[in-house]
Parts: structure tokens; C-alpha cells; sequence
């Protein structure tokens, strides 16, 4: 018989409780601006590897337009406030809840597809968000982007200084990470990774296939949203270059780099994807070539990605009692 | 009328590179399961060195253009053997996975070899354009065309017809079955992805006289391509092709009627649509990756 | 009342009919065995029952309800499982969290449940685990539980499928082939499970080859060919049936 309940056990609470405790003390520390920003910028960046790991790693659906997500969001937030004064928490709201819906309404058909074509139809839902970036100048300001988005504010609280953008980000990917973690924990969870086993079992099984992945596709947006409304009010600008396809494949180096359906690996894959741009800044052409060559090395040697090899982390997101 | 043919034309050529590329993507596909990303860069690479060598070095210009896909043929060849080769886990997703990561690689050293501005090659018969029924065709679109033509045909000719493409289709049905039957598999992937370089190289040193290359050019026709195989149905040669044409009449006309910032979406529109309608493509594909049943 | 009516069911694929316009009833709280040649289409049978392929044409109606145009997940919730002839084993989870599968339909936690961790959700998840343990017990797997399912044997991934079959609870059990690739003291094992199923009130529809198995294990039986049902009656009389060894052993013998 069961010893106790595995899912409240402190083994699986102590690694993300610990993380987050390290992530809150880091300013006592070193409260250099530079370093914030970059942290304030890896923490988006897990917060978007985290909703696309749930798309990929738990349910094993493919997406390469997840970036598109990201980007509304982010332009629905800074139009609404920039160019039509909205307070940001209800534009913030309009944003997630607008982006989930169009995440809906894409999801309901193409996830009928599977493999290459599914992955070439939210490739293409990227680009065409994309496009729409672009081509609806009067609103988001074309290609050159929009300048003089309000700083994040809820009443007379300002989110102001690169401390204070850290711990709003880094509350949202607190959620963010909580939220997936009890999700591996929970029948959803569990149906998820049944259905990236065996679509056919699991739907023999009772576990309805297309509305779960529907579900699961429409929170990863959620998740893009989010990052994509605090990216916003974070550097005060929006422009449509990071959310192509190029975008989505970062996303998606991400979450493989880091390990495919681990807990940890989007918080590996967001980070080292972060860190390492910053320092190869300088060489332009040196440093696309040096992405490519980790992406082909990292898939070569360390195909499970990173965090397979912390063996001592939570290793599979879905473990058992 | 005039317009129209002009778009027409337009369509057409633009929709013969695009076809080539799916050819391109085709070819490893058929052989290895794997949706190559780099394709598009081999066609920017052809373009790039005939362009770069021609200048630099006054070679005439049907060497430059040879040396060009020779080149290219050779690092499809280094790329493929170095990195699938070599990996721990060569399952679908890691290998596609590589593939982008040689695409961005190959576009980085381009950046640095050859800077970003664009290049040109001149065109093979002189720029005195052609009027027909009112509207201009450049004689090199002419090139693109019939050259493109011949090359599609030749690759589905040797898919049929020769014994390393019947090893190479039997190796796509059936990895394990065609290695028991003593098919070289990892030799054919490497001869799938020397002859989608060559190809890809092709396309790239008959359009850039007209379109020009640079170092990001390869990636937007490398997406188109791959859309196009999958319109046509992928694993399709004739079907690749007939989805790139399909494609460039699109896009030209999208972009003659509605303004060209609009072509690259109506053209992924079609393709979303193609998908949820017909998911195996206007002709048979090879058809192994259909709609989840349930 | 039948808990399984077929009628006039037929399926095509192209041009070839791979199900033949085939009728018959499963009485509940039977055994009943599908033999037949390959390519029979036995198993499509089965994909049309269990609701993975769409009928061309005929009804199916299982405990008083028609079947059409139900999704597999519906039919799964109305008392319908089976296993399949190659095991579908989830991968990446444990043996227990395989079985739990199972009890999908009985979990009621939403995606808020799921999210926020909430009491409701961990107290059936606790009763859906002890529920899935004793599915386990039963087939001999419970001393694996925590082990990942990848590492399970062949055989023990048969028994796996069984006892995330029986964690539905079903009023029907489609087994697809389950004792193609097992020894024969594990066919033997699973047979056992199959007649004490039985014994609860579960009907069993099976598909099998190992006929001396099908013949001492079910209750009736019927024989398809090319996707038509060519005899059907008590083992014995099948087995003696002219046309049943011709279609096995060709005629001229």
C-alpha cells in the first residue's frame, strides 16, 4: 500500500523551493543593473521554455511558431497602453486572454495533424502573426516597432528599476514553475504524457486526446503571453524581429538544449540561451556561427539535453509514487 | 492581359526555384525521415560562391558556376557525415534539429566570409528582355525554367530508375528492413544530402543573376521550399515541384493585387489550409505521417 | 439483452473491403474468441468497435447505446477497453502511472485542480492509486509499481496492458492477440486472469491464433474470412466445421 501521499512529499518540493529562494537572495548579492537586466531576461525566457516545454515535453506535440505567441501578447499589452492609455493590469489581462484565444482557435484544427505537419502548420501561424506585426503599421508601428511603452504599474505602484522588474518576472515564473510542476503531478499531467506515448492508447483509455492537447496548447500560449506582457513593460519597446521563425527556433533550442520534458531543463535551456548571446555580442557572424554549432554539438553528444545529466535533480518532470 | 501574363511569368520563375528546393527536401526526406533545414542555405551557398568566385576571380562564368555546386555538394556532404554520423541518438527529432543548426551555422560563416551585402552573377544570355503578349520576360527566367525543368526530372529519373534511388526509397519504407537486405542506409543518407546540396546549389546559381543572394537569403526560401514539398505532398519529386509553381503563382499574385507585404503569409495561409484539407498533399506523398485518426 | 450487438458492419479502405457487412451478439458475462487466417480483418474489427477507424456502413450498439460517430474516450467511459496486439506502454512514466491511465475516467480534477495542487485533486489521485495497486496485485506486477515501464520485459508489458485495462473497470474487454509473443506458462498466466475477469461479470471479446488456448478458454467462437464471418458456434463444433479447416488449411487436404 501507499507509504504517504508522493505528490506533497518534500523530495519533490525541496529543488524548486530552494531555486526560488536562491533567485530571491540574488539581489542582496549583486545588485549590479547589468546583472539584473540579463537575470530579468533569462527569467522571460524560462517563463517561455517552461509553457513551450508543457507543449512539447509533457503532451509531445511539435511547435515552431511558438514566438508568434510571445508576440502577441507582447504587442497587445503595448498597443493598448501605449497607444490607447490603458492601465496596464487590464491590458495585460486583454493580452493573455486574447492570445489564449487565438491560441484556440489555431489549435482546435492543426492539432488534428501530426508530426511534420503539425509542425509545419504552427511554423506558419508564426510567420503570418508575424506578418500582421509588420504590415499593421498604424498600430504596432511597423518594422521599426513601438517606442514609449509605459512601465508595468498597478495603481500608484511603478515597475521602475531593473530590482524591481527581477521580482516581478521572477514572481510570474515562480507561478509559472509551481504551475508546471503540479501539472506533471496531476492526472492532466499524467494524461499528457500518455497521450506523447500512445495517442491511440491513451484515447482507447478514456483520455480525450484533442481536447487535452487543445488545453495544453492554449496554456502554453498563456505562458507566452505573460512573458510577452512583461517583455514589454520591461525594455519599453516592442518590434516584430524576435518573433519569426528564427524566435520560435530559439524557443525551441531552448526547451531541447535544456532537456525535452525534464522539469529543469527549460530553466538550464532558458538561461544558457540568455547568457550566451550577451557574451557574443561583439561577433556578429561568429556569433550566429557558434549558435548553430552548439545547437548541432549539444543535439550530437547530449541528445536528452542538459539536465539529463544532473542526475541528483528531479530528472523526469512525470516521476513515480 | 498584360498584367496578368506579367504576374504569370513572375509566378512562374519565382515558383521554379521554390521547386527545386522541394526537390531538395524531398530527397532527404525520402531517405532519412528527416525534414532538412538547411536546404535553403545550400541554395544561398551555390549562389554565393559562383557569385563571389566569378568576381574575384574571372574564371568564365559556366566554371564558376560548376565550381559553385561542386562546393555546395561538398559540404552537404561534410555536414550530413560530420554531425548524423557521429550522434549519440539519431532519432528524427534530434537529427532535424542538427539540420537547423547547421542552416544558422552555414548562414554565420557567410556572414563572415562574404559580409552582408548582397551579390550578383550576370545573366547567362544577356538582359534584353523578351515581350510577349505585352509583358517582359527576362531571358534568364527562361534559364530558371528550363533548367529547373531538367534537373526535376533528372532526380525523379534516378529515384526510379537507378539502383541507388530504388536503395534509397527502399531505405525510406523500411530502415530496418532495407540494412538486413544489405542497403548501406548511412551511405544513402549522405548520397541524399550530396544530391539535395547539388540541387539546391542549382537553384541558387540560375536565380541569383535576377534575384541577387546574400547571407540571410537562404532561410526564406528554405521555409517556402519546405512549404511547397508539403503542398505537393512530401516524398513526391514531381509533386515537390508542382508545389513550388503552385506557390510562386501565389505569392505573385498576392503581390501584384494585394502588395508584397502580404505574400509570405497568404502563401503559409494555403498552406495551413492545404493541411487541415488535403494533409497528404495534391499528390501522393509517401503518406507515412497522416492525420491523428482519432 | 446482448451486451454487444454488431450489424451488417462493414469497413473499406480504397477499394478493398476489409470488413464485409459481418453481424453477430456478445452476450454478457461471456468469453467469445474472433479466429480467422491473417488478414481476416479481425483487427479492424476491433478498430471499429473500439472506435479508432470509422465504419463504411452498419451500426454497433454496445450496452443499449449506439456507438456512431462516438470518439474512442466516450466509448472507453461507457465501459469499453482493450489491449493492443504490439503493447502500448506509456514510456516516460512508471508501471503505476500506467495503470492510473486507466482510471482516467473516473478522476473528475479539472485544469484548476491540476495547476493549484488543491486537496480535491490530491485525494483522488490518492484513491485512484490505491485502485490502480490492486489492478496490479492481480496481475502479478504490484512489486513493480515505482519501476519505470520501458524496463518491463515483454510479457510483463502484456500484463501491464491487462491491468490498465481492468483499472477501467469495463463492462467489455477487447483482447487484441494477448498471447502472441508470450511463453507458454505466461499465456497460461494470462488466461487465468481472463477466466477470473470473467468471473466478476466482465465480458471478454478476444482475438487469437493459439487455438488450443482459444478453444479451452472460450465460450463461443467466431471464424472470419476476407472480412466476412464464416462460422460461429461452440469451440467443438468449430473445430470439426468443414469449412473452418478449409479456410485454415485450403481445400484438397
Amino acid at each position: 500500500m501507499l507509504r504517504s501521499d508522493p505528490t506533497t512529499r518534500v523530495s519533490r518540493w525541496l529543488p524548486l523551493v530552494a531555486f526560488l529562494a536562491v533567485v530571491g537572495a540574488v539581489p542582496a548579492v549583486s545588485p549590479n543593473a547589468y546583472a539584473l537586466n540579463v537575470l530579468g531576461f533569462i527569467g522571460i525566457n524560462v517563463l517561455l521554455a517552461t509553457g513551450l516545454n508543457l507543449l512539447m515535453g509533457y503532451a509531445g506535440q511539435v511547435s515552431l511558431g511558438h514566438a508568434g505567441f510571445w508576440g502577441l501578447g507582447a504587442y497587445i499589452s503595448g498597443v493598448l497602453t501605449a497607444r490607447f492609455g490603458w492601465p496596464p493590469l487590464p491590458a495585460a489581462a486583454l493580452a493573455v486572454s486574447g492570445t489564449c484565444l487565438v491560441a484556440f482557435g489555431v489549435g482546435l484544427p492543426t492539432l488534428r495533424l501530426k508530426g511534420h505537419y503539425l509542425a509545419m502548420a504552427t511554423l506558419g501561424t508564426g510567420v503570418i502573426l508575424q506578418v500582421l506585426f509588420v504590415q499593421c503599421a498604424s498600430l504596432t508601428g511597423g518594422p521599426s516597432g513601438l517606442v514609449d511603452v509605459p512601465n508595468f504599474s498597478v495603481g500608484p505602484f511603478e515597475v521602475r528599476t531593473p530590482l524591481q522588474n527581477y521580482y516581478l518576472i521572477w514572481s510570474c515564473v515562480a507561478i509559472g514553475l509551481v504551475g508546471a510542476l503540479n501539472l506533471s503531478m496531476s492526472r492532466i499531467g499524467r494524461a499528457l504524457n500518455a497521450i506523447k506515448g500512445s495517442e491511440v492508447a491513451a484515447e482507447c483509455a478514456g483520455v480525450p486526446t484533442h481536447e487535452y492537447k487543445v488545453a495544453v496548447f492554449v496554456l502554453s500560449a498563456a505562458y507566452a503571453a505573460v512573458a510577452g506582457t512583461l517583455y514589454v513593460h520591461f525594455i519599453n519597446f516592442v518590434a516584430p524581429e524576435p518573433f519569426g521563425f528564427m524566435g520560435s527556433v530559439l524557443l525551441l533550442t531552448m526547451v531541447v538544449v535544456g532537456g525535452i520534458g525534464t522539469f529543469w531543463g527549460p530553466v538550464i535551456g532558458g538561461s544558457l540561451m540568455t547568457v550566451l548571446p550577451e557574451y557574443l555580442r561583439a561577433y556578429e557572424g561568429l556569433e550566429v556561427l557558434l549558435y548553430g554549432l552548439i545547437l548541432v554539438l549539444v543535439m550530437m553528444f547530449v541528445p536528452q539535453g542538459f539536465a539529463s545529466l544532473f542526475r541528483w535533480l528531479p530528472r523526469r518532470a512525470i516521476r513515480g509514487a | 492581359m498584360p498584367e496578368f501574363l506579367q504576374f504569370l511569368f513572375s509566378g512562374l520563375m519565382v515558383g521554379s526555384v521554390y521547386g527545386l528546393t522541394a526537390v531538395g527536401f524531398c530527397l532527404v526526406y525520402s531517405t532519412t525521415e528527416v525534414v532538412n533545414f538547411a536546404q535553403g542555405e545550400f541554395v544561398m551557398l551555390g549562389g554565393m560562391m559562383a557569385a563571389s568566385w566569378f568576381s574575384l576571380t574571372g574564371l568564365p562564368l559556366p566554371l564558376a558556376l560548376g565550381a559553385a555546386v561542386l562546393a555546395t555538394t561538398a559540404v552537404g556532404v561534410a555536414a550530413e557525415a560530420l554531425t548524423f554520423g557521429f550522434s549519440r541518438k539519431p532519432q528524427v527529432l534530434n537529427l532535424t534539429i542538427i539540420t537547423i543548426g547547421l542552416a544558422i551555422a552555414i548562414k554565420g560563416v557567410a556572414m563572415m566570409v562574404w559580409g552582408k551585402f548582397p551579390k550578383d552573377l550576370p545573366t547567362f544570355s544577356g538582359e534584353a528582355p523578351l515581350v510577349i503578349g505585352g509583358a517582359r520576360l527576362a531571358p534568364q527566367a527562361l534559364w530558371i525554367v528550363g533548367t529547373s525543368l531538367l534537373v526535376m526530372v533528372a532526380v525523379r529519373l534516378f529515384m526510379d530508375r537507378s539502383l541507388t534511388g530504388t536503395a534509397m526509397r527502399a531505405a525510406a519504407a523500411d530502415k530496418g528492413t532495407a540494412a538486413l537486405m544489405g542497403i548501406p542506409v548511412r551511405g544513402l543518407s549522405t548520397v541524399s544530402f550530396a544530391i539535395a546540396a547539388a540541387v539546391g546549389a542549382v537553384a541558387g546559381v540560375i536565380s541569383t543573376p535576377l534575384t541577387l543572394t546574400s547571407y540571410d537569403h537562404g532561410t526564406l526560401i528554405g521555409l517556402k521550399g519546405f512549404c511547397a514539398a508539403i503542398i505537393g505532398g512530401l516524398g513526391n519529386v514531381y509533386g515537390a515541384f508542382l508545389g513550388g509553381i503552385i506557390l510562386g503563382l501565389l505569392e505573385a499574385f498576392t503581390a501584384g493585387l494585394g502588395g508584397s507585404g502580404y505574400q509570405d503569409a497568404a502563401a503559409f495561409l494555403i498552406l495551413i489550409i492545404l493541411l487541415l484539407v488535403r494533409p497528404q498533399g495534391l499528390l501522393r506523398g509517401t503518406g507515412r505521417e497522416r492525420i491523428v485518426k482519432v | 439483452m446482448a451486451l454487444l450487438q454488431v450489424n451488417a458492419l462493414s469497413k473499406s479502405f480504397g477499394g478493398l473491403m476489409a470488413v464485409s457487412g459481418i453481424s453477430f451478439t456478445v452476450p454478457a458475462g461471456v468469453i467469445q474468441a474472433v479466429i480467422g487466417p491473417n488478414g481476416a480483418g479481425k483487427s479492424t474489427l476491433f478498430n471499429l468497435i473500439s472506435g479508432i477507424e470509422r465504419p463504411s456502413g452498419g451500426r454497433i450498439v454496445f450496452d443499449g447505446h449506439d456507438l456512431a460517430g462516438l470518439k474512442p474516450n466516450r466509448r472507453a467511459a461507457l465501459g469499453l477497453a482493450r489491449t493492443f496486439q504490439t503493447p502500448q506502454i506509456f514510456d516516460s512514466m512508471t508501471v503505476l502511472e500506467n495503470v492510473l491511465i486507466g482510471c482516467h475516467c473516473q478522476g473528475k480534477a479539472g485544469l484548476f485542480g491540476a495547476l493549484f495542487h488543491t486537496a480535491s485533486s490530491r485525494r483522488e489521485d490518492w484513491s485512484l492509486r490505491e485502485h490502480s495497486l490492486v489492478q496490479l496485485e492481480r496481475v502479478g506486477l504490484a512489486d513493480k509499481a515505482n519501476s519505470p515501464a520501458a524496463d518491463l520485459a515483454f510479457g510483463q508489458m502484456k500484463l501491464l496492458e491487462m491491468a490498465r485495462a481492468l483499472a477501467q473497470q469495463p463492462k467489455l474487454l477487447l483482447l487484441d492477440e494477448f498471447a502472441a509473443g508470450l511463453t507458454h506458462r505466461e499465456a497460461e498466466h494470462m488466461a487465468g486472469i481472463i477466466r477470473s475477469v470473467r468471473a466478476e461479470g466482465v465480458t471478454v471479446l478476444l482475438v487469437e491464433h493459439d487455438m488450443p488456448l482459444v478453444m479451452s478458454l472460450s465460450d463461443t467462437v467466431i471464424v472470419m474470412n476476407f472480412g466476412e464471418k464464416i462460422s460461429e458456434g461452440v469451440p467443438e463444433a468449430i473445430q470439426n466445421a468443414a469449412r473452418v479447416i478449409e479456410v485454415y488449411l485450403g481445400s484438397g487436404i
